[in-house]
This record gives structure tokens, C-alpha cells and sequence, in this order.
């Protein structure tokens, strides 16, 4: 079918997405060889000249030349960036200096020997780290890996040269390298050139050649080198098809399930896992399945199970854990719902009569999963061997040294519950020794029986089992003929024995199970429950203090580790927090790290490999896309915090965290949309309250001005009078207009500056009556001042402008000669003024609407003004502190009244010479 | 017209306001020079030897005050202000820097007739009123020689301070007086600041003198700038 040609959309688009990707970054090129002294360096040195050549921008970062001096005199001529000194343990180490590359920038840069592991206190463990730093930041990088060191060969060349190499450069970095230039040289030329002391030193040349330079070794890692170099090329190849849609290509992709256990075969599962997927281009997931069983494991294994999982995702593998008391059940599940096609795993443990017996997951996988193919991989040393390997592994690797703890309290339990099975043992013999004789044997042997019974209920299958053989040996010695001898005359009680031993194994491996499941539901709930509890806090915080308070508070009770939540600041440099500390806040968090993690939304810190040497842990917490914060916890224990199980708990906590947050911006930024929306809605009443009232007298005065212009003498000396009247008139009208909206802007931009000084009311009164002279002609205006008001202290002008406001709406809107009354009161700490008409008064419900900028009883009237003169009014008295309302009269009419505040000292008493008069 | 017209020097840079004012100046009978700028201003008030000038605060090359001060170094000559609304602290400084009056923008032709006529019955030495030594407006009569002052026929009593201050208006009577200067002139150059006194005072003066102390007749107030006699 022709829709099966089609490339499939979203292989495109992650294609595309890639190549995206790939733009961003700077490029890697990689120096391949099979062993040191191929001339890995030497080539690269050459490329980089070449590169000078084409004025390229390069420099050499770090460059080790063993004194060759044939490498050195490439050096010449090519800028070399000063190594950073590090002071360790008394001597001083020559380290690539990160920092200074990233601030040099140029566009190629040279590091040599990928696999290098930092001395201590370098932010990042390994050069490889350094290295994809540096092509983030998106500068090119030349350097140079030998085959011994990709870490899915470890193994293999382990086996081969019989020496382990630790330092190790993960497949990803290979896998996604741009370019790999293999550099070849064949074993007998580099034996004669180590011989002629062309690569190490010659003192040390002959120690090398007897260690690793075997010729054997030579041949093996060269082919290693090739063939690795070669799975490449067919990488690129099929890249190379997929760009061209070659039809072929798209076949259903490959899904590899690694299934681990806690034995030593895990980490070489993994390895296996990693090249098969590789080879066959497939997602890989490694699975750990902890039945009730493994729960029960000494913390060592469990631990060593958790850094085969890290092992597993630095090789690139996605890592699940399961908990489930059926492990077949589990993969299944797991295999089903991720579409995996082919599972991995160990061969089975039991072998023989136990598997026909107990069965084994292998068989129940095979049995159950129908489409899927199972690779079992078999164990190359006796289980013991393994074992032992495992533990020196774990020494030697420090990956997480706060992991390999023991717990006591667990040991002392045990102890109890051999002691409580002797004593069960004691009670069962006191009171079978009390039966004796009134009731047959078997039924002695009951007894006995329930002792192991509730021992295995309550203690588990140690002391069950103890007991068991315990009461075994009592009942033989006390009950069964012949007495006080373990020798049985009856080969029947032989049975007793037996079925006691199984119900013991029975009842203990029940109890157990059940109990590790009532455990495990425990722990469930009371995770649900806190993230129940978490999630409930984080609803319900209404600032980003609350939350990170709330935050802060849950995972110290959960990690009981003290931890701090930092932010950045409007430059993106992560700050300090503004809020109080509480007592669950880590005091101390360095912030270099933070900002490290905030910038490339990773972790960093203890425990992980950037920065390790740093006393806490760096989380980000990201909403998906960017990154919010960082949260930085000082684990009191790794285990607490690096699990798996609390792992996927912090980062559900993290999730909460930043859906808390990023709720609350949204929240901000509706306010902010919605305070905006009403500015706009302000802004457009603004525009077609002045559009409207600024053109109406613009027309009069155009109309009247342009029919004077062109008068031809045609007009009557009372016409041009008239004409000029209603241009005075309304130009008058268009001034005040413009004046009340510029006030009204000056008070909203808050540049109104207050002339405060002390004024008698009566002066602000009179001066506002003065200036409204002729208009309260006809008019009885009463102003009711009762003696003895103190000074106001005010700005009189703006208070005149208020009264001034309150006389002109007055005015306008009430009758011609109603009459008008002004009034002043005093309280004990504020004057009232009030204007009160005779007028039509306040429609219900507008007296406060009256006060709102633009709003006019009657929209779009004859009556001018814009419907500003109240806001004004509101605006000045709120700057002096005061308030302002209107109300209706009992009797008819309106009353407008402001309130000034008296809350500064009167001004001196004047001593008046004059008194007397 | 047989008078000699008076002379007015029209220092501002708006050419329409120049046009309005030449325009209306003209048909009232008097001789308009025209400014641009301060600078010029000064110079033609200088050699045309000008009965008045009329000057807008907001110039481009000087400021306003400027203006005020250095045709006040040698210059008695009466000088109108023309200012924007709501700028009280130019129009005091301008005012304490000696102009005689103001104008607020816009105006009418009435106001600005009127404002010239009081400024240079001003200039022309002491006005008819004082000539006798006994000042009258309305009902309001002030003998300076006695120092005794009626309302009507009734003899108002006064005390010291409030007479002083009563004084001080009716000598500037028709002008407007800035705060400082009446406290310059009744309580001397230190009491200047305590602006309350003056407003003590004047609400004093306003109970022994007006009908309605609320609504004045005689002693009016320049909102923000200080206080004037009405003539």
C-alpha cells in the first residue's frame, strides 16, 4: 500500500527535531583508536592545524603529549588555553579549565583523552561531562578515545586484556558524537614504535608492554576498535535512509526489556542489553521487579541493584521499578504495556526439582508472553565468584558512597526472634509436659506445632524454623520413647518432624508475604496520604512564600532532610530568598551550583555526578518546559533520597511544587490581564467621552469662526455678535474640559505634589464663591459656618477645586434660582464640607457610581463635561487622606460631602498684640 | 486721540497669541511691540522706553522670571505675566520677582483690558484714592493719616497688626500681593514662612470688614498666590 511508503510523520519529525538539536550544539569529533600511541593525538593536533589554516577559530584546550616530541612540534603556532592547577593531597594537578574555555569561546576547541576522570572538587567528575558542557554552550570539540574505555566494552576488555579499566566514557557520548575518526596503526608497527620509545617514556615502556602491550591484546582491541568503528558507519547508513525515506527502513521499531535481578550477573545483563539494543537500534528498558521476597534483602544488594539501574541509564536505558509480589506478572504487565518485543534476562536460579516444583519466572514468561522473544543470558563464573565480584565492584566504584549503610535496629529484631522462639519452644514442652499422659502424642505434638506456628506469624522464617527444629528435638527428647534420648525408636514421629519443619516454612513464607504486603500498602497509603496532604497545602497557598513554606515543610518530613527553594531573579541569577527562614530552611546553599542546575535543568550536587564534592543536593524544578527554581536539600542519608521509590516520590513532589507555581503565575497574569482589560475598558470610555465632547464645541467654533471669515459684509452687526458669543462660549467649555482631563491625568500618574499649609474653611469657601460670582446670581447660596473650626491643613487650591467641582455639577444640574447651602462640621478629628441642592437629587443605587471616572447619569447629553469632575473630586480628597460621598435628602435634593482628616498638630497659637480689641 | 498712546511690549513665542493680542491692544488704543524671545524683550522694552509689558512665562530662551528680574534692575515699568494654569509657584516666584499681575491662559479681553488699566493707573504714581490720604472703595473707607477705618459710617476698631496688614492692601489696592510679600512688609523678612498668620489675620479683617466673611467683598483671594484689595 502506497501509505505504507510514507515515511512515518513523527520518525520525521524527531528527525528533524534532532538535526535542530544538532545545530544548536557545537559538533563533537572524536579520535578513535584501539590503544595509546596510535597517534590519536598526533592526528588531531594535524586536523587542528588544518583548521588554523582555514582561519578557523581554534585553540587547544588541553593536550597531553607524553613528551613526544613529535606531537609537541604540532603544538607550535596554535593558541593553548593555561591549565587550571588544582592543589590535591599535596601535589598540584594540571586539570582542563572549563570555565576559561566557555569565556573564550572559540568555535573549536581541543580536549584531549575523553575518558579522564576530574581530581576531586572539579564541577563535573569525568572530561566527558566538561566536554558535552561545552557543546551546549556550542563549541565545536576535537578529542581523543581509546576503545578500552566505552563503557559497554568494559567487560569484554576486561576479559580479553584481564585488567579492569575504570575509567569509563559512557556509549551516548560515542553514539552521539558527529564525527569518529578511527586512527589505525597495526599491532606490530605500534610494538616497534613503544620499542623505539616513541610513545611512553622508554623507562616505562618496557612495564607497559609487559602489562597490556601484548601483542594479543593489540589484535583484539584493534578489531574491537574497527568493529565498533563500523557499527557506526552503519548507523550513518541507516540515518542515511531514513533522510531518503528508503522504504525498507521502517519496519515496527524494537523494544529490548532488561530484566535484573539482585545477583552480579545484572551489570553484565545490562552491558549485553545495551549492545543489543544498539545493534539492533531499539529503546531499552531495564527492569528491577522488588517481590516482598527482595524487600527482605540486606540493604547491600538492594543498594547494589540501584547503581546496576545507574549503571543502566548512564549506558541510555530507561530503568523502572516495579513492586509486586508476582514478578512474571509484573514484566508482563510492563512488556504489554510498553510494546516490548524482546525481554532479557538471567537464566533461571532454580534449577532441577525446584524449578519443576516451585516453577521459575523464566518459565511462567515463556509460557504467558506469546509475541515475545526471550534471550536468557548465562553466568560465566560460579554464582559465588559472581557474588564476590559484585562486592569488589562495589568498593571500587564510589558512585554512592552514602548508600552502603546497615541498619542495626533490623539486626537486634532478629535477635528477639530467635530468643522468642526458644521461649515459645519452652512454653510448648511446659505445657505438652503437663498433658503427658492424659492425651495421646500426636496431640503433644500440637502443641508443639502451634508454638512454631504463632513464632512463624509473628517472627518470620528464621526463628520459625528454629523453632520448628527446636521443638523437634524437645518433643524426640521428652516425649517420644525412648525418653531423654534423640534417638527415634518410631519412624513415624520421622513425619511429625517433617510436617512441623513444612508448616513452619509454610506459615513463615505466608506471614512474611503478607506482612511485606501490608507494608508496602502502608507505605502506600501514607505516601498517598502525604501527597494527599502536600497537594492539599499547595491549593491552598496564595503566594510563593506559602508555597515554598508548605514546600519546604513536606519534604522535610518526608526526606527529613533540610532543604531551600531558590529563584531567580529578572536577570535569571539564581537569589537568595527574600522570605524569613523557618526551622525546616537550609541555612546554607551555594549558589553556583544552583544556578549551574537552573541553567541546564539538571540535577547537581551530592550524590550525582556534577559537582559531587558539594554538601547538598541541586534539584530544578520545571513545569515541563522551563525551569522554575531549584530546590536544594542536604540529604541526611543518600538512601533517603536516591532510591528509586523516594526518587519518583521527590519528583512528584517537585511536580506539585512547580504546578503550584506555575498556577500562581498564571493566576498573576489573569490579574494583570484582567486589571489591563479594564484600563483598556477605561482608556476607551476615555475616547469617546473626549471624542464626543471635544468635537461638539469644536464644531460650533469651527462653523461660527469659518461663516465671520467669510463674511462678505453680508452679516448684521447682531449676527457677528453672536457668532463671536458662541465661540467665546464654547471655547470657554473646550479649556475647562481640557484642564479637568489633565488634572485627572496628573492625579492618576500620582505627579500631583501637595502645597500643605493651614487654612481657615472659610477663606476656601469664600475664595470658590468669589470666582463663581455672577453664576450664583440668582441663587440663594447659605454657607453655615459654626464658630471655632480649627485650620484644615490642606492644598487650598485642590480643595477649592474640589468645591469648585461639587458648586459647577450643583449648578448645572439643579433649577435655576433652587437654592444652595454650604456647610461645614467639625468631629474630633476631621472637617466635613457638604454642598447640599434642592435639585432632582441621586438616582437610587448611582451614588457611588457617580464618583467613577467617565460616568454620567445620562450618557451623551447636551450637558457638557466629560463626566470627570467627581473622579477629580475623589481623587483630591484621597491624596489629603479624606473621603467623599453623596447621598439624597429626607426632604428633596442632594447632599455632596468630603471629609479632611485633622491628623497633624495645629499650627502655633498667635499671641495677638490686638486682643484687646 | 490726542493723548500719547501707551506703549506695550508683547514678549511671547506663540505668533498666534502675539496676533490676538496685537489685533485687540490695537483697537483699544494702544501701541503693541512684539517679542519673541526674552532676549528681545529686554532689549525693546529697554529703547522703546514702553509704558507696560506683557510677558508669557514659558519663553524658549529664558525663563519667565528671568525676564521679570532683569527689566526690574532698572526698570519701575508695570509687567504683566501670562501664564498655564496650575503653575502657583511660577506665578509667585514671577510675582516676588516684581511683576504687578497675572493672566492665567486662556483669557478673555475684558480680564486683560481691565488687568492694563490697573497696572498702569499703578505706574502713573499714587492712585486717586490715596491722593487725600483717605482710601475708599464701596463701602470701605480708610483714612491713612488717622489711621481709622469705616465701614459705612461705622468706625471699625482695629488692632495693631490687623490695621498693617489693611494698610499694606490698600497701598498695592487693585494689585495682587504674593504671601511673602505682605508678611515681608506687615511682620518683617523673618516671618515670612508662617503664611498662617497672614491667613489668621486676613479672616479677622474679613469679620470686622465684610457683610458676608464668606463671601468677600473687599479683601479677595488669589487662590495659592496670596491676596488682593478689590478697588
Amino acid at each position: 500500500m502506497a501509505a505504507n511508503e510514507r515515511p512515518n510523520p513523527d520518525a520525521l519529525l524527531a528527525r528533524v527535531a534532532r538535526k535542530q538539536a544538532k545545530a544548536r550544539r557545537g559538533r563533537l569529533k572524536i579520535f578513535f583508536g584501539a590503544a595509546a600511541g596510535v597517534g590519536k593525538t598526533y592526528a588531531m593536533l594535524l586536523a587542528a592545524r588544518e583548521r588554523r589554516a582555514e582561519n578557523l577559530d581554534v585553540i587547544v584546550g588541553l593536550v597531553e603529549t607524553h613528551e613526544r616530541a613529535e606531537t609537541k612540534a604540532l603544538l607550535e603556532g596554535l593558541e593553548v588555553l593555561p591549565p587550571r592547577q588544582i592543589e590535591y593531597r599535596g601535589t598540584v594537578l594540571r586539570e582542563f579549565d572549563l570555565d576559561a574555555a566557555l569565556k573564550r569561546r572559540p568555535s573549536i576547541i581541543l580536549v584531549d583523552e575523553l575518558a579522564h576522570t576530574n581530581a576531586p572538587g572539579s564541577r563535573h567528575p569525568k572530561r566527558w561531562q566538561d566536554i558535552e558542557e561545552l557543546l551546549d554552550a556550542g563549541i565545536d570539540v576535537y578529542t581523543a578515545l581509546n576503545v578500552q574505555h566505552l563503557e559497554s566494552l568494559n567487560d569484554d576488555i576486561g576479559q580479553i586484556a584481564g585488567i579492569r579499566i575504570w575509567e569509563t566514557v559512557p556509549d551516548t557520548v560515542f553514539e552521539a558524537a558527529d564525527e569518529v575518526e578511527l586512527v589505525d596503526l597495526p599491532p606490530d608497527e605500534l610494538l616497534l614504535r613503544l620499542k623505539e620509545g616513541k610513545v611512553y617514556l622508554p623507562q616505562q615502556a618496557q612495564e607497559a608492554i609487559r602489562n597490556f602491550f601484548r601483542k594479543g591484546n593489540l589484535i583484539a582491541l584493534r578489531e574491537l576498535a574497527l568493529r565498533q568503528t563500523a557499527h557506526r558507519v552503519d548507523a550513518q547508513m541507516l540515518d542515511y535512509r531514513e533522510d531518503n525515506a528508503i522504504r525498507e527502513v521502517w519496519q515496527v521499531s524494537e523494544r529490548i526489556l532488561v530484566c535484573i535481578g539482585p545477583y552480579a550477573l545484572a551489570e553484565r545483563l545490562v552491558r549485553a542489553g545495551k549492545r543489543f539494543a544498539v545493534s539492533l537500534r531499539a529503546d531499552w528498558i531495564v527492569v528491577y521487579v522488588e517481590t516482598p521476597e527482595l524487600q527482605r534483602l540486606p540493604a547491600e544488594k538492594r543498594d547494589a541493584v540501584l547503581k546496576v539501574l545507574r549503571i543502566a541509564e548512564q549506558l541510555g536505558a530507561e530503568t523502572v521499578t516495579l513492586s509486586s509480589p508476582a514478578m512474571s506478572e509484573a514484566i508482563l504487565k510492563l512488556a504489554s504495556e510498553r510494546n516490548v518485543t524482546k525481554i532479557m534476562m538471567g537464566k533461571p536460579s532454580r534449577r532441577g526439582w525446584r524449578r519443576f516444583a516451585l516453577g521459575s519466572v523464566v518459565d511462567t514468561l515463556i509460557a504467558e508472553a506469546h509475541n515475545i522473544n526471550i534471550y536468557l543470558l548465562g553466568s560465566p563464573h560460579k554464582p559465588e565468584e559472581a557474588e564476590d565480584e559484585l562486592r569488589l565492584a562495589e568498593r571500587r566504584r564510589d558512585v554512592l558512597p552514602g548508600l552502603l549503610q546497615r541498619s542495626k535496629a533490623r539486626k537486634q529484631g532478629y535477635y528477639l526472634g530467635y530468643l522468642w522462639a526458644a521461649g515459645a519452644t519452652l512454653i510448648s514442652a511446659v505445657l505438652a509436659k503437663l498433658m503427658h499422659g492424659r492425651f495421646e502424642q500426636s496431640n503433644l505434638a500440637m502443641v508443639f506445632l502451634l508454638g512454631v506456628a504463632l513464632v512463624a506469624s509473628r517472627f518470620g522464617r528464621g526463628p520459625s524454623v528454629f523453632a520448628s527444629v527446636l521443638g523437634v528435638l524437645v518433643f524426640d527428647f521428652f516425649f517420644v520413647t525412648p525418653y531423654h534420648s534423640f534417638a527415634v525408636s518410631d519412624t513415624q514421629y520421622l513425619i511429625t518432624l517433617g510436617a512441623m519443619l513444612a508448616v513452619a516454612m509454610l506459615i513463615s513464607n505466608l506471614t512474611a508475604n503478607v506482612r511485606s504486603q501490608a507494608k508496602v500498602a502502608a507505605h502506600r497509603e501514607r505516601r498517598a496520604s502525604m501527597l494527599y496532604a502536600m497537594s492539599k497545602d499547595l491549593a491552598a497557598a496564595a503566594s510563593e512564600g506559602e508555597i515554598v513554606r508548605t514546600a519546604v515543610r513536606h519534604i522535610y518530613v518526608e526526606f527529613g532532610s533540610q532543604n531551600l527553594i531558590l529563584f531567580p531573579d529578572a536577570h535569571g541569577r539564581i537569589v537568595y530568598p527574600q522570605e524569613e527562614s523557618i526551622p525546616e530552611s537550609l541555612r546554607q546553599a551555594d549558589l553556583s551550583v544552583a544556578q549551574w542546575v537552573f541553567d541546564h535543568n539538571e540535577l547537581a550536587g551530592q550524590g550525582t555526578t556534577t559537582l559531587p564534592g558539594t554538601k547538598a543536593v541541586y534539584f530544578p524544578i520545571d513545569d515541563g518546559s522551563t525551569v522554575l527554581g531549584v530546590l536544594a536539600l542536604n540529604p541526611v542519608n543518600l538512601r533517603r533520597v536516591f532510591l528509586p521509590e523516594q526518587q519518583k516520590l521527590l519528583a512528584t513532589f517537585l511536580r506539585l511544587i512547580a504546578q503550584a507555581l506555575t498556577r500562581l503565575r498564571f493566576a498573576d497574569q489573569a490579574k494583570k490581564v484582567a486589571l489591563q482589560a479594564e484600563a483598556e475598558g477605561l482608556r476607551n470610555s476615555l475616547l469617546s467621552s473626549i471624542s464626543h465632547d471635544l468635537r461638539t464645541p469644536l464644531a460650533t467654533i469651527v462653523g461660527s469662526a469659518s461663516t465671520l471669515a467669510e463674511d462678505d459684509g453680508s452679516l448684521k452687526p447682531e449676527d457677528r455678535k453672536e457668532l463671536s458669543r458662541a465661540i467665546y462660549d464654547e471655547a470657554r467649555r473646550m479649556s475647562n474640559l481640557v484642564s479637568n482631563i489633565l488634572d485627572m491625568a496628573r492625579l492618576d500618574a500620582g505627579m500631583i505634589r501637595l502645597h500643605r499649609e493651614w487654612y481657615p474653611v472659610e477663606e476656601i469657601i469664600g475664595t470658590v464663591l468669589t470666582r463663581f460670582g455672577k453664576q450664583t446670581a440668582g441663587r440663594e447660596v447659605k454657607v453655615a459656618l459654626p464658630p471655632g473650626i480649627p485650620l484644615i491643613y490642606c492644598d487650598a487650591v485642590m480643595i477649592e477645586q474640589v468645591l469648585a467641582n461639587l458648586l459647577e455639577n450643583a449648578l448645572r444640574y439643579t433649577p435655576a434660582g433652587s437654592p444652595l447651602e454650604i456647610a461645614a462640621e467639625t468631629s474630633a478629628d476631621s472637617v466635613e464640607i457638604s454642598l447640599a441642592d434642592r435639585g432632582p437629587g441621586i438616582p437610587e443605587g448611582l451614588e457611588n457610581r457617580l464618583f467613577e471616572k467617565f460616568y454620567r447619569v445620562r450618557e451623551e447629553t447636551a450637558q457638557s463635561g466629560v463626566g470627570l469632575g467627581l473622579p477629580i473630586c475623589r481623587a483630591i480628597v484621597a491624596v489629603h487622606g479624606g473621603s467623599i460621598r453623596a447621598h439624597n435628602r429626607a426632604d428633596g435634593g442632594a447632599v455632596f460631602a468630603f471629609v479632611l482628616p485633622l491628623d497633624q498638630p495645629p499650627p502655633d497659637v498667635l499671641q495677638d498684640e490686638g486682643a484687646a480689641s | 486721540m490726542t493723548t500719547l498712546k501707551f506703549k506695550i511690549i508683547v514678549i511671547e513665542d506663540d505668533p498666534p497669541i502675539r496676533r490676538f493680542l496685537r489685533t485687540a491692544l490695537e483697537t483699544h488704543g494702544f501701541e503693541v511691540v512684539e517679542a519673541a524671545t526674552g532676549k528681545q524683550g529686554v532689549i525693546e522694552a529697554k529703547i522703546r522706553k514702553a509704558d507696560l509689558v506683557i510677558l508669557d512665562l514659558g519663553l524658549p530662551d529664558m525663563d519667565g522670571v528671568e525676564v521679570v528680574k532683569a527689566i526690574r534692575a532698572w526698570s519701575e515699568m508695570p509687567i504683566l505675566i501670562l501664564s498655564a494654569r496650575s503653575a502657583e509657584i511660577q506665578k509667585i516666584e514671577a510675582l516676588d520677582a516684581g511683576a504687578d499681575d497675572y493672566l492665567t491662559k486662556p483669557f478673555g479681553l475684558g480680564e486683560l483690558l481691565a488687568r492694563i488699566r490697573v497696572a498702569l493707573r499703578h505706574a502713573s504714581g499714587t492712585s486717586e484714592q490715596t491722593q487725600a490720604g483717605v482710601f475708599s472703595t464701596g463701602n470701605l473707607k480708610v483714612d491713612l493719616i488717622n489711621r481709622r477705618v469705616f465701614n459705612g459710617d461705622r468706625e471699625i476698631h482695629l488692632t495693631p497688626i490687623q490695621y498693617r496688614l489693611l494698610a499694606v492692601l490698600v497701598k498695592h489696592a487693585g494689585k495682587i500681593l504674593t504671601h511673602r510679600q505682605i508678611l515681608k512688609e506687615v511682620w518683617g523678612p523673618d516671618c515670612i514662612e508662617s503664611a498662617h498668620y497672614l491667613r489668621i489675620y486676613m479672616s479677622q479683617l474679613r469679620h470686622k470688614l465684610e457683610a458676608d466673611p464668606a463671601q468677600p467683598q473687599y479683601l479677595l483671594t488669589e487662590s495659592g498666590v496670596g491676596y488682593w484689595l478689590k478697588v
